[in-house]
């Protein structure tokens, strides 16, 4: 499906009831070079490299749901790349990097919007860790500056500067941050992936493995049939461990549920994310005009997807705590998701220790600004058998061999992350 | 959700420190913990976790909860089911 103004006139005139559709929902074929399990906007992404750059087509995305249901819909579409640790910044730099340039090539409205991403501090050691991670980030070819209090204060005059615990003494800033569509990242790569031959195929859920004769992994047994595979990729976010279980393998991962949260339409009042660096509380306003928040993962295993009530009081107290004028905003909705935390915090791409069986998980409440950069990257390593230069950090084994990636040094404890 | 704390009583959640899956065996001296530390079942279910009651009487407590329901079965002291 194209868009002009040609044809939306067309469609106007015709009350919008003859739309095509923006990809081919596909029926199963008995196999496939490439499936991917798991048709979120990372198992899409990679789908679409696959094609574009690799010009591997014979791929399907399996998806137990619809397209873009899981996390992909409930995040906070918030996009960064203000990472301090060498295994990590060359990979969130190079997704940041095709992040500015996804709307050319997929040609579909992202909405990709740069407006900014500012992280507060409160303290002089906390304004020190982010001189330390913003000179990291400029030795890596990263945009990144560190404001006063002024400097803050021009960005944001509504905050509350003077609060009596914690009280703002600058930022870190990087402005090529921002928010993107979350739906039309996933619309956009199945477009393209579906236009390049890729099959798409919604409402299949994975329940198995089938293996050959050496234990390597030969197909993907679903609840529409059984589908050979020649590799299979695991894209499933919440839902790694359970679909790993099924090949015999366990990961360094837990599930947890994230909750975010969407306030009324107001008149645009925050000009980009903004970060809360004393408590968890982090804020964007969408085009629409809702502000979109939210905070910590509610700390306990869970695959509900909804969390409990301390934390959406926690979040609340850290946003009236930052900027107290937002407490009249009545709350619209809020949700959860089920995140893959891993053990150090940081993700993995990587072979999985069974011939044929290829890892894209532990994401962690950070995946969707990932996605361009993962589909890339999970797309290098399915076609090549080697890691994309700037993921060879995301290694299944760095937990045995101890070369972790903890951003932010809590050890293994994964609800801390 | 609230905790049956078996020296306190029923309790909520908020008074305590969660840990995680209380499954994991420490391995004897020389064996290799990478399993231990860092892989885990990870069920979609029940779950047998440790929890800490750090605003009440700082037992360690072991807790039957399910993770699709958050319904919470029972919970035991730790030192009780010590291996």
């Amino acid at each position: 499906m194209r868009f002009s103004l040609f044809n939306l006139a067309a469609n106007a005139l015709k009350g919008h009831r003859d739309w095509g559709r923006t990809w081919r929902d596909a029926a199963p074929r008995d196999h496939y070079d490439i499936v991917i399990i798991g048709g979120g906007g990372h198992g899409l992404a990679t789908a679409y490299y696959l094609a574009k750059v690799h010009g591997i087509t014979n791929v399907a995305v399996i998806e137990k749901g619809w397209i873009g249901g899981g996390n992909a819909g409930r995040n906070t579409t918030i996009i960064r790349s203000n990472y301090g640790l060498d295994g990590n910044t060359p990979f969130y730099e190079w997704s940041m990097k095709l992040w500015e340039g996804l709307e050319q090539d997929f040609n579909y409205n992202a909405m990709v919007s740069q407006r900014g991403v500012l992280n507060l501090c409160h303290s002089d050691g906390q304004r020190d860790a982010y001189a330390r991670r913003g000179n990291a980030m400029r030795l890596h070819g990263v945009d990144a500056e560190l404001l006063d209090r002024d400097g803050v204060r021009k960005l944001a005059p509504f905050l509350n500067f003077d609060h009596a615990r914690f009280p703002i003494i600058g930022g870190l800033l990087q402005p090529r941050g921002g928010t993107a569509r979350h739906d039309a990242v996933v619309w956009g790569y199945a477009r393209g992936a579906s236009d390049r031959g890729v099959d798409i195929i919604q409402n299949c859920e994975a329940t198995g493995f089938r293996r050959g004769p050496d234990g390597r992994i030969t197909g993907v047994e679903t609840s529409g049939g059984t589908i050979g595979a020649g590799k299979v990729g695991l894209s499933v976010a919440g839902s790694s461990s359970r679909v790993a279980a099924m090949a015999g393998l366990r990961l360094p991962i837990e599930s947890h549920v994230l909750q975010a949260f969407v306030s009324e339409a107001l008149k645009p009042v925050i000009p980009g994310v903004i970060t809360f660096g004393a408590g968890h509380f982090y804020i964007s306003q969408s085009d629409k005009g809702g502000l979109v928040f939210g905070g910590d993962i509610d700390g306990y295993n869970s695959y509900a997807a909804r969390g409990n009530l301390p934390v959406v009081e926690d979040v609340c107290e850290g946003g009236m705590a930052l900027m107290p004028m937002i407490g009249r905003a009545r709350l619209l909705r809020s949700w959860g998701g089920i995140v893959d935390m891993t053990m150090d915090g940081s993700p993995i791409i990587d072979k999985a220790p069974i011939d044929g069986l290829y890892l894209n998980a532990g994401w962690c409440y950070g995946g969707f600004k990932a996605t361009p950069g993962a589909g890339w990257c999970f797309a290098h390593l399915l076609a090549t058998d080697q890691p994309h230069k700037t993921a060879t950090a995301y290694r299944l084994d760095r937990f045995v061999t101890g070369r972790l990636i903890d951003e932010k040094g809590q050890g293994a404890q994964p609800n801390l992350h | 959700m609230r905790i049956p704390c078996p020296f306190c009583g029923s309790r909520d959640a908020q008074e305590f420190v969660y840990r995680g899956d209380a499954a994991p065996v420490r391995p004897a001296f020389g064996e290799s913990f990478d399993a231990y530390v860092y892989l885990r079942d990870n069920p979609a279910g029940v779950i047998a976790e440790h929890w800490y009651h750090a605003q009440g009487c700082r037992n360690w407590l072991v807790v039957t909860r399910d993770t699709v329901t958050h319904d919470i079965s029972g919970a035991g002291l730790a030192k009780d089911s010590a291996r």
